[in-house]
C-alpha cells in the first residue's frame, strides 16, 4: 500500500532498536537453546521411529483437513463480517475471534460439552450412530476451532483493503452476486486467503491443548506430533527435543512460504 | 488508516499464533504450571509449642511433591508450620518427572517426594540428594467410572469387554506402566480409546462421561469423591507404586528438610497419608 512513504523516513530512535533486539532475542534464543540441545548422533533414528512417523503423518493429515474445513467455513464468515450489514455483526466478529485469545484447553472443554457423549449435540449424534470423541474427527474439529479465526482475520482484512469498486462495476455490468464473488472478489483477495490458509495450517499443526482435552491421545488415531512430544518428554528428553525441532522446521517452512508469497504479491501489485 | 490498523492486528495475531504453533506445547506449559503452581501455606497459628527437638528450626523450605500428594502434603505443611513457629513451607506440586527435571536443572527444592522410584533414581544418579531416599507411602490402581456406572463395570476383566470405552495412562508415565503391569500379570489385554499423559487427563475423560472407565490411583478416586465412583480390583496388587522422599543436596536449610521428612515418615504423616487413601510403604 503506502510502503514507499514509510521507506523515505528512517527516524527510529536508537533505543527502539535496543528494545526490539531484546524482543527478538526472547523469541530466537529459546529456539537456539533447543537446537543446541539436539542429540545429533541420534537425531535421525529418533525422528524416524515408527511412533514419530505415525504422529507426523497424522499431524499433516489432520492439519490439511482442518485447513480445508477452515476455508469452507471461514470464507463465508469473512465475507459476512466484511461485507454484510446486520445487527450483532461486531458481536459475531468478537465471538468468532475468541479462540485466538482462549487457552486451547478451554476450547477443548467447550468442544467436549458440545460434541462429547453427554454434550449438547453429542447425544443426538450418538443416537445417529456417530461417535466423535476419541476419533480423528475430534482432532480435526479441535484444530478447526482454534485455527478458523486466523483465516477469518486474514481474509476479512484483505476484503476490507480491497474495497468494493470492482465489484460495483461488475454488478452494474449485469453480473449476479455469485458471479461477482467468483470472478471478482475471490481473485482479488486470493493472496489474503492463501496466507490465512497457511496460518490456519500452521496453527492446526501446533494444536495441543484442545486435542488433549477433547480427542484424547492414541497412536495413529488422535496422537498428533505435539501430543507425541509431550508424551516422549516423560521418558526420553532427546526424542522430545528432536521431534520439537521437526515441528519447528515444518512451522517455519509453512510460515516462510506464506510470508515470501505475500511479499512477492505485494511487490507485484505496487 | 483502518486497513493499516487491520494489518497491524493481523501481524500481532500472526505473531501470537506462530509462537504457540512453534512451541507446540503452549498449553502443556499452562497445564503443568497450574498443577505445579507454588502454594504457600503461610506461617501463622502460633498455638503450637516449639518442636521437641529444641534446635532452632526456622526459615523457609520448598517441598517439591508429586501431584497426587497435594491434599495430604498441604495438610502436613500446615501442621509443620504450626509445630515449628517461624518456619514457612512452600509446596510445589507437579508430575514427578517434571519435578525431577526441574531439580536437575537447578530448581531450588529442599525436599523431593516422588510418586515412583524411577524419577527419584534420576536424582540419585545425578548425585543431587542428601542421604538415601526413604519410602513413605504406596498407591495402587483402581477403576474409576462415571457416577451410575453406565457400562456396569465390576471387575478388571470387564474393562476388556467389547464396546466398553476405557481410558488409561500411556506406558511412558507411572500410572500407565502400572496399568501395563496389571494387564501382563492377568493376561487381560485392554483396548483403550485413549492413552493419556497424566492421571488428571484420565480422570477428566471419566468425569465428563466420555469414557466408561479409566485406570487411576485409589487416592485420585478418593480426592474426587462424588464425581467418580471407584471400583477396587484384587489384581491391582500386582503393581504397587512406592513413593520415596529425600532431601535435596544443595538445600540451604538441611535441618528443616530433615524435620519435614521426619514428619512425613512419622506417625502424623502416616496417619494423614492413610486418610487420603495411601497404603503403607
Amino acid at each position: 500500500m503506502n510502503k514507499h512513504n514509510s521507506h523515505s523516513y528512517h527516524g527510529i530512535p536508537g533505543w527502539i532498536y535496543a528494545v526490539a533486539s531484546i524482543g527478538g532475542l526472547l523469541v530466537i534464543l529459546p529456539l537456539a537453546a533447543m537446537v543446541a540441545k539436539v542429540n545429533w548422533a541420534q537425531f535421525i533414528p529418533l525422528v524416524t521411529s515408527e511412533s514419530a512417523r505415525t504422529a507426523l503423518g497424522l499431524s499433516l493429515r489432520t492439519a490439511t483437513a482442518s485447513t480445508l474445513l477452515c476455508i469452507v467455513l471461514g470464507v463465508p464468515l469473512a465475507l459476512v463480517l466484511a461485507r454484510g450489514a446486520f445487527r450483532g455483526q461486531r458481536l459475531l466478529r468478537a465471538l468468532v475471534l475468541l479462540p485466538l485469545v482462549l487457552p486451547p484447553v478451554v476450547g477443548g472443554i467447550a468442544l467436549l460439552y458440545t460434541f462429547g457423549r453427554q454434550g449438547l449435540l453429542g447425544k443426538s449424534l450418538e443416537l445417529a450412530g456417530i461417535q466423535i470423541a476419541f476419533s480423528t474427527t475430534a482432532v480435526v474439529l479441535a484444530q478447526t476451532f482454534v485455527a478458523l479465526p486466523f483465516l477469518v482475520v486474514s481474509l476479512e482484512g484483505a476484503l476490507r483493503s480491497a474495497g468494493h469498486r470492482y465489484e460495483a462495476v461488475a454488478a452494474t455490468l449485469g453480473a449476479r452476486p455469485t458471479t461477482v464473488l467468483r470472478r471478482v472478489t475471490l481473485p482479488l483477495v486470493l493472496p489474503g486467503l492463501a496466507s490465512g490458509a497457511v496460518l490456519s495450517f500452521a496453527r492446526s499443526l501446533g494444536e495441543f491443548g484442545a486435542t488433549l482435552t477433547f480427542a484424547g491421545s492414541l497412536e495413529g488415531v488422535t496422537r498428533t506430533l505435539p501430543l507425541e512430544i509431550y508424551l516422549q518428554r516423560e521418558t526420553d528428553a532427546d526424542a522430545a527435543v528432536a521431534l520439537s525441532l521437526v515441528l519447528v522446521a515444518v512451522a517455519m517452512a509453512v510460515v516462510g512460504l506464506s510470508y515470501g508469497r505475500r511479499r512477492s504479491r505485494q511487490g507485484a501489485a505496487l | 488508516m483502518i486497513p493499516h490498523l487491520k494489518r497491524n492486528l493481523v501481524a500481532l495475531l500472526v505473531a501470537g499464533g506462530l509462537a504457540s504453533a512453534l512451541t507446540g506445547c503452549g498449553a502443556p506449559a499452562g497445564i503443568s504450571s497450574s498443577a505445579g503452581s507454588s502454594s504457600s501455606t503461610g506461617s501463622s497459628s502460633s498455638t503450637g509449642t516449639s518442636s521437641s527437638t529444641g534446635s532452632q528450626l526456622d526459615g523457609p523450605i520448598t517441598v517439591f511433591a508429586a501431584a497426587s500428594l497435594k491434599a495430604p502434603f498441604t495438610h502436613l505443611a500446615h501442621e509443620f508450620e504450626a509445630k515449628n513457629p517461624g518456619t514457612k513451607v512452600t509446596l510445589s506440586f507437579a508430575g514427578s518427572s517434571d519435578l525431577a527435571t526441574q531439580i536437575i536443572q537447578g530448581a531450588p527444592a529442599d525436599v523431593f517426594a516422588s510418586a515412583d522410584t524411577k524419577n527419584m533414581s534420576k536424582l540419585v544418579d545425578a548425585k543431587l540428594l542428601d542421604g538415601a531416599p526413604r519410602n513413605f507411602a504406596s498407591n495402587v490402581l483402581e477403576i474409576a467410572v462415571p457416577p451410575g456406572n453406565p457400562a456396569s463395570i465390576s471387575s478388571f476383566a470387564d474393562l476388556a469387554k467389547p464396546g466398553v470405552k476405557v481410558v488409561v495412562c500411556a506406558p511412558q508415565v507411572p500410572c500407565g506402566s502400572a496399568a501395563a503391569a496389571v494387564e501382563k500379570s492377568t493376561g487381560t489385554t485392554l483396548k483403550p480409546v485413549s492413552e493419556e499423559s497424566s492421571v488428571t487427563d484420565v480422570l477428566g475423560k471419566v468425569i465428563s462421561g466420555e469414557a466408561d472407565g479409566g485406570l487411576v490411583y485409589v487416592t485420585d478416586v478418593e480426592a474426587n469423591g462424588g464425581k467418580v465412583q471407584g471400583i477396587p480390583f484384587p489384581e491391582a496388587s500386582k503393581a504397587v507404586n512406592t513413593y520415596p522422599i529425600a532431601a535435596v543436596g544443595n538445600s540451604k536449610n538441611k535441618a528443616l528438610a530433615a524435620a519435614f521428612i521426619a514428619l512425613v515418615t512419622g506417625e502424623t504423616g502416616q496417619k494423614v497419608l492413610s486418610d487420603a487413601g495411601f497404603g503403607a510403604p
